[in-house]
């Protein structure tokens, strides 16, 4: 049965005093490339994954940033580490490395 | 008459306006242009940001004032080799003559970045890829405006940074005139051809300067020029000479493809070829940017690391035309203050 009355939705700002940087940390001690990220959307642009499924690396690199790690490893599963973002990236961030580190992390 | 000696190396307008001044405090100039006309890079332009103005008017008016005083111009002239032999310098130029100085001034300004470099966008390769100066060179022509194929261009695009910003290209600056000219350049096709859509491919939109982005609210209050935020990764040429793009939307955060029957590259600023070889014969230091390393970047920034030699205009960085100017003025001011000081 539907159930009525009141409840409290959760709230949609990003809590930025409540972050978790952990996983940021962890990766940009691997590949401090990652810091540089300008977000200019070349790697997704030309990334095949990204072009079939909902997978976009700068999309998760900024999701990291934010804390927001929810559900990370299912959309690194999509990448078939083909290596074009890092081909294209204008401001030299290893993003391939990103990747592997990320999956090494959660992996773990 | 002082009985000093300047050679000017360069004749576009950083050069002549630094000549006009020298000239007024009677200094000796000697004007060297490499090409058969004076005007540099304005002269071979048609219309100018922010205002729209035909480029002629400031290119013609410089040459003017070189003329009138009959300042002593070499055309056609390449400099060989530039020698510092005590307080003097020797420069030997293309026609094998030597000229003795009291000081130099390099103006030799920029090239544009080779866009070929950048073969994912295709420029050299298919037709209806171009640059901005390609474009300016077809608003010179009175005819009406086509794509190199002929077609009236329905859907154009404007690719943002090309050459600047990028690692990969080794340019890690913003040349930071090309997001204006982009919108300029957008502003003038859409008022050739009303029924054209445009679009600009941003990283960023850098409007720091006078009337710019009054000019950029004007493209899209007026003339509803589309700005999407997004570097072109790639662009391909379709069986009927159109170009598709491959960009990330990233404010939806959503892949984009787009076809269009133009794409304008907005090629960045280099230090010029012209000035490299210079640099390289009078043991000039160069900054990483691969323009000049000036002795101190705030107060002496018209002094090269070479004590007699100045510089002035974009051989130092990307400048406007009105910083342009104002920085070949401050450069005869560097320029009378070592001469008076060498007495």
């Amino acid at each position: 049965m539907k159930e009525f009355g009141y409840k409290i939705s959760a709230s949609r700002q990003i809590d930025f005093d409540k972050i978790d940087h952990s996983l940021y940390r962890k990766i940009i001690e691997n590949e401090p490339s990652m810091r540089l990220c300008i977000d200019c959307g070349s790697c997704s642009a030309t990334c095949t994954a990204g072009n079939i499924t909902d997978f976009s690396i700068r999309k998760m690199n900024l999701m990291i940033r934010r804390g927001e790690t929810v559900g990370l490893q299912k959309e690194f599963a999509n990448c078939m580490l083909c290596g074009k973002c890092t081909m294209i990236c204008p401001r030299g961030v290893n993003t391939r490395n990103i990747i592997l580190t990320i999956r090494k992390i959660l992996n773990n | 008459m002082q009985n000093k000696t300047v050679a000017i190396i360069g004749g576009g307008i950083a050069g002549m306006q630094a000549a006009s001044v020298l000239n007024r405090m009677n200094y000796n100039i000697l004007l060297i242009e490499k090409k058969d006309k004076l005007g540099g890079h304005v002269g071979e332009w048609t219309y100018l940001f922010p205002t729209l103005r035909p480029a002629i008017e400031v290119s013609s008016n410089i040459i003017k004032e070189i003329k009138d005083k009959k300042i002593d111009i070499k055309l056609n002239t390449l400099v060989k080799n530039i020698e510092k032999d005590k307080k003097n310098f020797r420069i030997i130029l293309s026609d094998e003559s030597t000229i003795t100085a009291d000081a130099v001034l390099l103006s030799t300004g920029f090239d544009l970045f080779d866009a070929s470099i950048k073969e994912e966008y295709g420029y050299g390769i298919y037709k209806n890829v171009i640059t901005q100066a390609d474009l300016e060179k077809i608003f010179a022509k009175p005819t009406k405006i086509s794509n190199p194929c002929g077609k009236i261009p329905s859907r154009i695009g404007f690719v943002h940074c090309v050459g600047s910003r990028d690692e990969k290209s080794g340019n890690l600056y913003c040349s930071k005139l090309c997001c204006v000219t982009a919108v300029k350049q957008a502003i003038e096709l859409k008022k050739h051809l009303p029924e054209s859509e445009i679009f600009c491919f941003y990283m960023d939109m850098r409007m720091g300067g006078p009337l710019y982005e009054e000019l950029y609210l004007e493209a899209q209050l007026k003339y509803g020029i589309h700005f999407i935020r997004g570097r072109v990764s790639e662009a391909s040429e379709k069986i009927d000479n159109s170009v598709q793009l491959k960009v990330e939307d990233t404010l939806t955060g959503r892949p984009l493809k787009m076809t269009v029957d133009m794409l304008v590259l907005m090629a960045g600023m280099v230090m010029s070829e012209t000035g490299k070889q210079l640099v390289k014969s009078a043991n000039i230091k160069l900054s990483e940017s691969g323009f000049i390393a000036t002795q101190d970047m705030h107060i002496k920034n018209n002094l090269s690391s070479m004590p007699g030699i100045f510089v002035a205009g974009t051989i130092n960085s990307p400048m406007s035309i009105s910083e342009t100017l104002a920085d070949a003025k401050s450069a005869a001011f560097e320029i009378i203050k070592y001469l008076e000081e060498s007495n």
